[in-house]
Order: structure tokens, then sequence, then C-alpha cells
């Protein structure tokens, strides 16, 4: 009996350590980062870092606002694209297609979400970059924002599609069929009335696409060009800046960890820092408007 | 009670397993089994211009030496000269010189100079030039030249593709053609020689510098100075761009590793450089 | 009526009185018409690109899937020539690395997370914000980009500890990065286990971590299966982690500090360093198969899950 009893204590610290495990991880990433960029942010700063859009680590030149300006355009490009679809699917998924319908279209929602981002970036070099290298505009390689973008659209798709989904269904059914008591259509119920109720939802969908996007690596490499260039357009017409190469944050670190040394590395760490500040600020908003949403 | 055993062994195993320490990890061999046959493991990385030469060597010396365990990875040159120094890899590969800062921060360094390369000046196939000076080229990649008919081509836009800051090909290219000019923003930068040529390949109106090693029907090769980029010209000395590349280790070479680099050096290594399109150095 | 509510029909109503006559019914069920047949295009249009990037990757792949591609192993890394048969093997090898270390670490984090957090003894208080702070670092460590997740590896398992590029470093840096989902679905199915299960069992004089072990864990199982499946099917498909961690090496692994490639990273390499795009293909089928069977065996097991939980009810 007391040894049953000594062993049941032994269990719960050893379940104890592995639940920390979580946080000694967090807590680890934080530290061996943050140590390794130290000696970028002390010898270029901080101003140096995020304001110059020069990066030649040869030089000594480390400015990585080129890069910031490509992830955020590229996200927001794709959510752009995809949002929109992927809002429409969720609202078929939830509210119009028939159950066999249904199962079809989720498992297909399913695949999506699993499938590699380098088949996406494959499929993204293979077809969609000599597609966009079509549109007749001098120095357009057919790599660049839009190629990256349109990849990115698809890869956000099947999250933002089911998490708005998921919403969508938490509605209480009331809601829907008070309105529809009073007299308004199906079509009418959803746009007054369910899609404002899963509005929380909804927008937290679009911020864990968001996150995605910004922090998707391989397929963005295969396909934007990895130029660092603060994009701009390519002739007059200023819709030719989406066909401009570009650089994500991403990339530079996945691109360049093989070849540096000293400073440089220090750098990509740098890099680093700035992708999990930035993915930070998003999760936080997003864990704010769900418990929010959770409130009202 | 015997399932409880059981769980609490999966858990020790887990953590023995998450805290193996490193002395576990095989080092390479010292030598001592070379009486008896070559036996040991070899590790090898960095540039990826010599790695094709270095994974086709290792595979004929593993043929020969069927004890021994020789591992290739890719890099980067700055990642070789690291590697090698600090004994992460018993050989590191680097596609350019030694940059005496390197050599004063790693004294013990030795250097290998296993074969020589010329750097292609590659274009798509489809491209209408026959040859560039080298002052065209310098031209073309410091964004100075833009349009393909500035040089004798068709009304194009130059699209330049080029290799990541760090990479040996491009500290060597930009040594001998760029001189003080520095390498235009707008060029596509691919991090290897292979995808280098993959994007040339598959890029119409597309230029890049490309190892020796890697050039292939795939790309448009164009004479440099009216000089044809053949391994001839290359070790006669009339064709301007050629490097060394080196492999490197920590220290004099001992055993397996000293027998792995007398191959490489020896006839068939040299054989083997010859047929993958680089240039001996005996 | 909660204030939320009343705000909804408040909504309704104003949405019903927008429309008061019958000549406005016809354009409302137009519209609805017009707004249905826009979700159906919708619909098919998300289909269709499933079907164009599925379809044309396995129909421009599965000629080159034969047995040989399979069983041999690829020639001279950048030739593109030759099989799979390596990177099947480096695969495996890491999914079972990374599910060794974080299963086990997982299933105990779940469990401390369901079961202890409710105990009401002595420095409960430190218990509760201590099971908030794991959640948080759970929830941190699900957003984190996978790239932060291969620097990490890098900075600690390949250069500090010095295991180099390995299968080692990379199941480490996997079993981070796959520790979330293991915790959250184990969590998720330990929560559905009915409570009067737990309270028979201590009633009938079993200690606490018997009750765990041998009444609640085995109702959970189908669960905390998904969340394995689920990891392996992350481990399939990851690429950035095991670019910076794994070293790339096309050679078959003799042990967990050999370096090697996944097939992920073997389509990266063929994709980018070779003109081997057919072979690239063919790797992205047998990629996207696996997907479909592991998506297959989920939903097996899940049903498994929701025909045991009619059971327990």
């Amino acid at each position: 009996m007391q040894r049953r009893y000594r062993i049941d204590k032994g269990i719960k610290y050893l379940l104890f350590f592995s639940a920390i495990v979580s946080i000694i991880i967090v807590f680890l990433i934080f530290f061996f980062i943050f140590q390794s960029s130290l000696p970028a942010f002390q010898q270029i700063g901080l101003r140096n870092i995020l304001l110059e859009t020069t990066w030649r680590p040869t030089n000594g030149q480390y400015g990585i606002l080129a890069m910031i300006v490509g992830s955020v355009m590229v996200t927001f490009m794709a959510i752009v694209m995809g949002v929109p679809l992927a809002l429409g699917a969720a609202i078929f998924l939830a509210e119009v297609a028939p159950r066999a319908v249904q199962n079809v279209f989720r498992s297909a929602i399913q695949l999506l979400a699993g499938i590699p981002s380098v088949v996406y970036g494959l499929f993204g070099m293979v077809v969609l970059v000599p597609i966009v290298r079509r549109i007749p505009v001098p120095g357009n390689s057919g790599y660049g924002l839009l190629s990256a973008a349109i990849v990115l659209a698809v890869m956000i798709l099947p999250t933002i599609t089911s998490v708005t989904e998921d919403a969508l269904r938490a509605v209480p059914r009331s809601y829907k069929e008070a309105s529809l008591a009073l007299g308004a259509t199906h079509w009418q119920t959803i746009i007054h009335v369910m899609i404002p109720a899963a509005k929380s939802g909804i927008i937290a969908a679009l911020i864990l696409g968001v996150g995605r996007a910004i922090g998707e690596t391989m397929a963005m490499i295969m396909v934007i060009g990895n130029s660092v260039i603060m994009p701009t357009p390519l002739t007059d017409n200023p819709l030719t800046i989406f066909l401009r190469q570009a650089r994500t944050l991403t990339g530079n670190i996945a691109v360049e960890i093989n070849y540096a040394t000293g400073l440089h590395e220090s750098m990509l760490f740098a890099t680093g820092v700035v992708l999990f500040i930035l993915i930070m600020i998003i999760n936080a908003s997003a864990h704010l408007i769900l418990r929010n949403g959770e409130r009202s | 009670m015997r399932r409880f055993v059981l769980g609490i062994a999966l858990i020790a195993s887990l953590l023995l397993a998450a805290c193996a320490s490193p002395a576990a990890s095989p080092a390479s061999t010292d030598g001592e089994d070379v009486a008896a046959g070559l036996s040991g493991s070899i590790s090898i990385t960095g540039s990826t211009t010599v790695q094709p030469l270095a994974e086709k060597m290792a595979e004929d010396f593993m043929a020969k030496n069927p004890d021994v365990e020789i591992e290739v990875t890719g890099g980067g040159s700055s990642v070789g000269v690291k590697a090698a120094a600090q004994g992460t890899a018993d050989i590191g590969n680097a596609s350019r010189e030694i940059k005496p800062e390197e050599l004063a921060e790693f004294p013990n360094l030795k250097v290998h100079v296993i074969a020589r390369d010329g750097i292609a000046i590659a274009v798509h196939p489809d491209t209408a030039v026959s040859g560039l000076t080298v002052e065209q080229v310098r031209d073309i990649f410091s964004g100075k030249i833009t349009n393909w008919n500035e040089v004798g081509g068709a009304d194009a836009a130059i699209i330049v593709v080029s290799r990541e800051e760090g990479s040996g090909t491009r500290d060597a290219f930009q040594e001998m053609v760029m001189g003080d000019a520095l390498i235009t923003e707008n060029a596509i930068l691919q991090q290897s020689n292979g995808a280098l040529r993959t994007t040339v390949a598959n890029t119409p109106n597309s230029i890049a510098y490309l190892s020796f090693g890697y050039l292939d029907e795939s790309v448009k090769v164009l004479p440099l100075g009216g000089v044809e980029a053949t391994e001839e010209n290359a070790s006669n000395g009339t064709y301007p761009v050629v490097r060394p590349l080196n492999m490197l280790t920590n220290g004099e070479p001992q055993g397996v590793v000293k027998a792995f680099l007398d191959f490489v050096l020896g006839p068939e290594g040299q054989a083997i450089v010859r047929a993958e399109g680089y240039i001996p150095v005996k | 009526m909660n204030q939320a509510e009343s705000n909804a029909s408040s909504t309704v109503q104003s949405a019903a009185q927008k429309q008061p006559n019958r000549s406005n019914l016809k354009q409302r069920h137009l519209s609805q018409k017009f707004a249905f047949g826009a979700l159906w295009v919708g619909g098919a249009l998300v289909m269709l690109i499933l079907l164009v990037v599925v379809g044309y990757v396995i129909t421009n792949g599965i000629r080159e899937v034969t047995w040989e591609f399979l069983t041999t192993a690829p020639r001279g890394g950048l030739s593109g020539e030759g099989g799979i048969s390596t990177t099947i093997v480096s695969t495996v090898y890491l999914i079972g690395l990374t599910i060794v270390i974080a299963t086990p670490l997982g299933i105990g984090a779940a469990i401390f997370l369901t079961e202890y957090a409710g105990e009401t003894n002595v420095g409960s208080k430190f218990l509760r914000s201590l099971i908030d702070l794991v959640h948080f670092g759970v929830e941190t460590l699900a957003g984190i980009p996978s790239i932060i997740f291969g620097l990490f590896g890098f900075a600690l398992f390949v250069s500090v500890l010095h295991f180099g590029f390995s299968l080692l470093s990379a199941g480490l840096a996997g079993a981070c990065l796959v520790l979330p989902t293991i915790i959250r679905t184990t969590e998720e199915s330990l929560l559905t286990v009915p409570m009067s299960y737990r309270e028979a069992s201590l009633a009938l004089g079993a200690t606490k971590w018997q009750t765990i072990y041998q009444v609640v864990l085995p109702a959970a199982i189908p669960g905390i299966i998904t969340g394995i499946i689920l990891s392996v099917a992350r481990v399939i498909s990851e690429t950035a982690v095991f670019y910076v961690t794994l070293g790339g090496s096309a050679r078959m692994p003799t042990s967990i500090f050999s370096s090697g490639r996944t097939l992920a990273l073997h389509l990266y390499y063929l994709a980018m360093d070779t003109n081997a795009f057919d072979k690239a293909m063919a790797t992205g089928a047998v990629l996207i198969i696996s997907i479909i069977l592991i998506n297959l065996i989920i939903d097996f097991v899940s049903s498994k899950l929701t025909a045991g939980l009619r059971e327990n009810q």
C-alpha cells in the first residue's frame, strides 16, 4: 500500500516534468535565438538592422527592411487573394452544401492542409512561374511577389476555411431559427446574423492564416526569386510591382544559414528574432480577439 | 504492475535518448586499424562546387575500401572552412582561396588544393548572343547594362541570376570579374550551383556565372573575351576566371583521412577530377 | 435573454423590417439565389484548385514511381538520377525518433494538465498558475514558424551540443515542433473520458496513477493515436526545420548521428539543384499519396473514437 502511493508520487513528478518541458523549450528557443543574435544587435545596431534596405554581408551591410516589406507584402497579397475564397468556401460548407458534398469537400480541405509545402513550391516553380512569366513586362522573370502570393494564398486556404467553418457552426441554432422565423431568407440570415455572431472566430481564422503565411519558408524560396530589394514597379505601370522579385524574412534565414559565419550568422538569428516578434504580436492579437469573443 | 514498469521504462529510455551525450558520437577513427585494411568514417562538408566531386570520389574510395564510410554534405565554402577548423567535419571543402583572416583565426588549417575550376558565363539556351567580354559581364552583373541589345542580342531585358553572399563561387567571381563593382540588387539569388543552373535553364533571357563542373546542355555557355570555356583553356591559362578547389583539414591529416586525400590527389582521384569537368592539379 | 441574444434578435428584426412588402420577397429570393450560386462557384473553385495541384503532381509523377524508383538509392546528389530508397529510410528513422521523443513527453504533459489540474491540495494556487503557464507554452510553441525551430535546433543541437547535422539533431528539433500537436489532441481525448470512470476506479481503492494508467488512458487511446498520426504527417511534410538541421546527405543513415535527407527535403533538392523535374514530381506524388493514406487512417481512427464514445454513453 505504502509503496503504491510512493510510486504514485514519483509518477506525479515525472508527469510534472513532462508538462513543464513545453515551457522549457519555449524558454530555450528564446534564449538561444536571442543570445545568438546579440552580437548582431550590439555591433550593427537596431536602427541599421530595421531601417536599412541594403543587405550585403560581405560589405558589412545588414539592413533587413526590404525583407520585412517583402514578407508583409506577400502575406497581404495572399490574404487579399485567399480570404474571400476561403470565407466563401466556409459558408458554403457550413450552410449551403448538401451533406454528401460536405463530406467530400471536408476531406479535400484536409488533404490541401496536409500537402507538404515543397509540393506547393514545386507546383509553383513548374506551372505558375512560367505562366506569370508570360505577362509581357521587361525584366519579368516569373519569379516574384505575384507567384509567391498565389502559392501562399492556396496554402492558407484550408486553415482559414476550416477555422471559419467551426466558428459558423458554433453559432447557436436559436439565432438562426429566430431570424428565419422572422421571415428573413437564409442568405439574409447568414449575412446579418451568422457572420456577425461568428465574427471573432472568423477574425481568429484570418490571423491564423496570416501567421501561417508569414512563417512559410521553403515554398517561398522556390518561387519568389530571393532578391534583396525594396519592391518597386518594373515599369511606369504601378501594377508591375507585383512582378518584382523579393525575399521574405524566413527565406533569408533558410537561404543563407548554410553560408554564414560570424556576424553574418548572428544577423540571421537577428532576422529570426524579428520574425519571432512579428509572429508573437500576431498570435497575441489572435488570443485577445478570441478571449473577447468568448466573453461577449 | 508489469505494465507500470513498462511505462517507466519507456519514459526512462526517452529521457536517455533526449540526454544522449555527444561523447557517444562516432568520432572519426585515428587510424589504429589502418594496418588491417582501412576502416572508419570520414565526414566531409562545405562548398557545393566541390560537393559532386567529393561525392564521386567518396563513392569510388568506398568501393575500394568497403569498411570506410564517407559522408558528404553541402553547405558552402565558409561552412567548409569553419567545420574543418572546429572539427565538426574531418574535411572541409572550399571553392575559393582561404582568406587571410580565416588563416589568422585558424592557424592549424591545412589547405590541400585538389583541383582547379573555371567559372563560366552561362545563359538561357535561346539567348542570341555569341560571346561577351569581361567588361560586358561586369556591366551586366552590376546592372549598368540591362538589355541584351546593348551587347548584340535581341531587345529583351537581362535577368541576372547570382549566388548567395558567402558562396565561394560568388566570392571568386566578385574578386576575378567584378573587382570593386557590386552585383545588382535586382539579381535573382539562389543558394547552390545547381539551383543557378536550373534557374538559367528555365528562365528566358537570364544569365549566371557557373562552375565548369556544372555545365551541361541545359544552358548555353558563352566564350569570355573570345576564349571558349574549356578545361584546356583554363589549364593553359588563357581562360581568365579560374580558381582553386580546396579540401581543408585541421592540422596534418591522419589515418583514413590521409588515405582518402592521397587517393584524391593520386592518379585515380585526378582522373575523376578530369571526368567531372574540373582541371586536375597533377 | 442575455445581452448577446437580444443583440442578435434586434439584428434579425432590423433585417426583417428592411423588406416589408411582397414584391421585395421575390427580389430577396433572387439575391439569395445569386449569392448561393456564387458560393457554389467558390466551393467548386476550391475543389478545382485541389484537383489541379494534386492532379498535376500525381499525373506527372506517377509514371516514374516504379518499384525500382522506390528501392534504389539516389545517385550523386546533384545529378538527380536514381530513386528514393535512402530518403524513405531517413524519413522513417526521423519519424520514429521524433515520435519516440515527443510522445511520452506530450502524453505526460496532457495527463498532468487534465488529471492534476483540478487537485485542490496545498499549493494549488501555484499549480493553477503553472498550468496556465504550460498552456501558454503549448500555444506559443504551436504558433512559432518552423524555420525558428530550425534555427533553434541549429544553434542548440547542431552547434552547442555537437550532435552535428544528424538525425538526432533533426529528431529533437522535430519533437519540439510536434509536441503541441500531441499535447492538444491527447488533452482533448482525455477530457472526453467520463468522470464516472475515474470515480469508480478511485472508489475501488486504486491510486490516482493506477486509475489513469488502467482506466483513463485506455479510453483515450484513439485520440492519442490521432495525435501521433498527425505528428507523423507533420514530420513527413516538414522541410524548413530539417533543411537546417539534417545536413541533406543522400546516403543510407547508419546511426542517429548520420546526416540524412527526408522525402520532402529530397524533393526540394531535386527541384532546386537538378533539372530532374520528373523525379521531383515522382517524389511529390509519393508524398501526396502517403498524406492521403494518413488522412484515411485518421478518418478510420476517429470513427472508432466516436463509436467508442457512443458506447461510453
